[in-house]
């Protein structure tokens, strides 16, 4: 079984949590992913920077540039990925980002590096399933999955194509908006929910405005995983290079609450 | 009917929205069933004589077009070569050719039942013409504008505001034009339900650059028939300003399949193509952004750089993609000045026409002054007059140390 599928199949909700790479520097950040496994994260998702992160808020936008500042490479994040896998073997690690510094020395390029790596998965904000050939087939067949996001704005029309060659899991992102401190209604997310798994075998991690326990274990319980993102990006940017520590506490406690927020039957 | 001609220059982009290897709809997965409602209606719209009829009715009575074909004999007396003429979209309504965009585009916004207006800014012109539009449709108008050109384009925030519109400012990046493009991106994922985008420039996803061009064409069809009219042959050179390339991609498209007709497009070498400056095709290379791929200023990571020219209009790092593809092919030429040598010619025109344009367009009329002298006499240049300058004296003044 994957790494990611593993991930999904411990019979409880999975906790997918989201660091900026290089925030506050390249080299703090690897002690913060420590964190994040001891807390009990089940899926890493790794941001990968960029100067113009148009679907975020504040908070990531800010740990976007606070990476760049510190001199953020491409090739800095390469390393942070490698290292960790070579520390955590089987913890899944997804990097997360904008097109254009994942396909600009060719897709080719870039699936090659993240299989070298031991990068599982890529979720690109802005390459949708019409512009797949961009980076699509070069993971696929590099066996690293190409992890869509799925919104209030999916309807069953557009679905199977959104689902089409999505692999690893289904990010439902529950707010038409950016990340940050918006949330959706629960009802509406549960029913969305309902509706992709209609749709699909893939888990469904639901993520944006997620900051809480209490709102985390509301979530679990109506889906596979639940993906934490600004809260945490907020406490590393309160923390910088002490945030691990902090960073562990909060994860323990969101870990906590989810994994505990249900029993899922094994398939 | 005519069969489709397969060696036109003008049956871009393809049914993706691809000019070539650029364009496409490269946006977040929740503006993306909204782009594709935008490219349906947008269809209909074409196809609908209404729509047409309501548009130029604006166009002509709104906006005042068609602008005059203007033959300026001291200018072309002065660079002793080509004879010099002018399309005067400087002349329309808010000063700028903006204002044809932005009727086209709320015409839209209407017909697909939108109620709120949003906008990306750099000089502001584009956010006025909005403002203006928004004014006269009754439409709430948000208009996003980098916190640097907020500071540098004083008179044309208070006009916005004075039609109505919000203006935000953006304190993040460099907080000038890209800047204010994230935003107002930001803003329609977050708003999609209610929010028409009315984009600026023939950039942005598929089928913002179609639609663009298409409204912004008005500029080149109407001087293709009054050059024929005035002079019974088509110009042997068009030149035109680039930032985004509307007001360029408009003077040309008509004409692309004219084969004799060469043209210029001019880009912003600011303060010199090995120093800062927003010529993304002279200096960029082809990457993503902003939902299309296009040249781009940008390290070898793919970090996105920053412009820079003394035209806010011009200050970006990007290009619509059909440009970006007009320059592979070869159909079209490019080059670059700086802002020294626009300030060159803005002063030149002010003096020996008696018209003041904007920032913008004095980088078409530096490389006017650049080209005519090496044409000859019975040659026509036909330059693209698609500003005022009334919003850039201050600029002006304090780049020639004069205190106002
Ligand atoms: C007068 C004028 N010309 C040109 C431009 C540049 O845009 P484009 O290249 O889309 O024509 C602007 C942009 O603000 C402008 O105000």
């Amino acid at each position: 079984m994957s790494r990611l599928a593993n991930a999904f199949s411990k019979g409880r909700p999975a906790l997918v949590t989201f660091v900026t790479a290089g925030d506050p520097t390249p080299d703090a950040t690897p002690a913060i992913l420590d964190a994040l496994v001891e807390g009990g994260a089940d899926v890493i998702e790794l941001g990968m920077p960029f100067t113009d992160p148009m679907a975020d808020g504040p908070a990531i936008q800010a740990a976007n540039l606070r990476s760049l500042a510190a001199g953020t490479r491409t090739a800095d994040i390469l390393r942070i990925a490698t290292d960790f896998r070579a520390r955590h073997p089987e913890v899944p690690l997804v990097l997360m980002g904008y097109a254009n510094p994942m396909t600009i020395r060719g897709p080719e390029w870039f699936a090659a590096e993240c299989a070298r790596a031991g990068v599982d998965g890529v979720i690109c904000v802005d390459i949708p399933p019409e512009e797949d050939p961009e980076l699509g087939p070069a993971l696929r067949s590099a066996g690293i999955a190409l992890i869509r996001l799925a919104t209030p704005t999916t309807d069953a029309k557009r679905l199977p194509t959104v689902l089409q060659d999505t692999s690893g899991f289904l990010y439902y992102v529950s707010v038409a908006g950016i990340t940050g401190k918006q949330q959706a209604a629960l009802g509406s997310i549960e029913d969305a929910v309902a509706r992709l798994k209609s749709a699909t075998e893939l888990p469904v991690a639901v993520g944006f405005g997620v900051r809480t326990p209490d709102q985390a274990s509301a979530i679990a319980k109506v889906a596979d995983g639940v993906v934490v993102g600004s809260a945490l990006v907020e406490m590393v940017a309160e923390w910088g290079p002490d945030a691990a520590g902090p960073v562990r506490e909060a994860t323990r406690a969101l870990a906590d609450a989810v994994h505990s927020a249900k029993e899922i039957g094994q398939q | 009917m005519n069969a489709p001609n397969p060696n036109s220059f003008r049956n871009q982009p393809d049914e993706r929205g691809h000019f070539g290897q650029f364009g496409g709809r490269y946006v977040a997965e929740t503006l993306m069933p909204l782009i594709l409602d935008l490219e349906k209606e947008y269809k209909a719209a074409k196809d609908d004589p209404s729509f047409r009829e309501e548009f130029e009715d604006l166009l002509e009575h709104y906006v005042g077009r068609p602008s005059p074909l203007y033959f300026a004999p001291r200018l072309t007396e002065e660079l002793g070569g080509a004879q010099v003429w002018f399309k005067r979209d400087e002349l329309n309504h808010t000063g700028a050719h903006k204002i044809n965009n932005c009727i086209g585009q709320i015409l839209l916004a209407i017909r697909m039942g939108k109620t709120r207006i949003i906008a990306e800014t750099g000089a502001g012109q584009h956010g006025v013409a909005t403002a203006t539009v928004a004014a006269r449709f009754g439409l709430p108008c948000v208009v996003y504008m980098g916190a640097t050109d907020v500071e540098r384009q004083q008179p044309n925030v208070f006009r916005m505001k004075l039609l109505g519109a919000e203006v935000i400012p953006v304190e993040s990046g460099a907080r000038t034009l890209k800047d204010a493009m994230n935003e107002a991106l930001r803003d329609w994922v977050a708003n999609v339900h209610d929010t028409f985008y009315i984009i600026g420039t023939a950039a942005g996803p598929h089928p913002y650059p179609e639609l663009v061009r298409d409204f912004q064409s008005v500029i080149g069809r109407e001087a293709r028939e009054q050059m024929l009219a005035r002079t019974g042959k088509l110009p042997d050179l068009l030149v035109a300003a680039i930032g985004g390339g509307s007001n360029a991609i408009g003077l040309f498209h008509p004409f692309l399949d004219d084969a004799d007709v060469k043209m210029l497009g001019v880009e912003a070498a600011g303060h010199g193509l090995d120093k800062q400056h927003a010529a993304s095709l002279a200096g960029g290379r082809p990457g993503i952004l902003h939902g299309n791929k296009t040249y781009l200023l940008q390290d070898e990571d793919g970090q996105i750089a920053e412009a820079h020219s003394i035209s806010a209009g011009l200050d970006y790092p990007g290009i619509g993609p059909e440009h970006s593809w007009l320059k592979e092919i070869g159909r079209v030429d490019y080059t670059s000045v700086t802002d020294d040598e626009a300030l060159q010619a803005f002063q030149l025109l002010c003096r020996t026409e008696g018209i003041i344009p904007a920032l913008e367009p004095s980088h078409a009329i530096a490389a006017v002054r650049k080209v005519a002298p090496t044409m000859g006499k019975d040659e026509i240049i036909l330059a693209n007059l698609c500003g005022r300058g009334d919003k850039d004296i201050f600029t002006v003044a304090d780049a020639l140390g004069v205190k106002l």
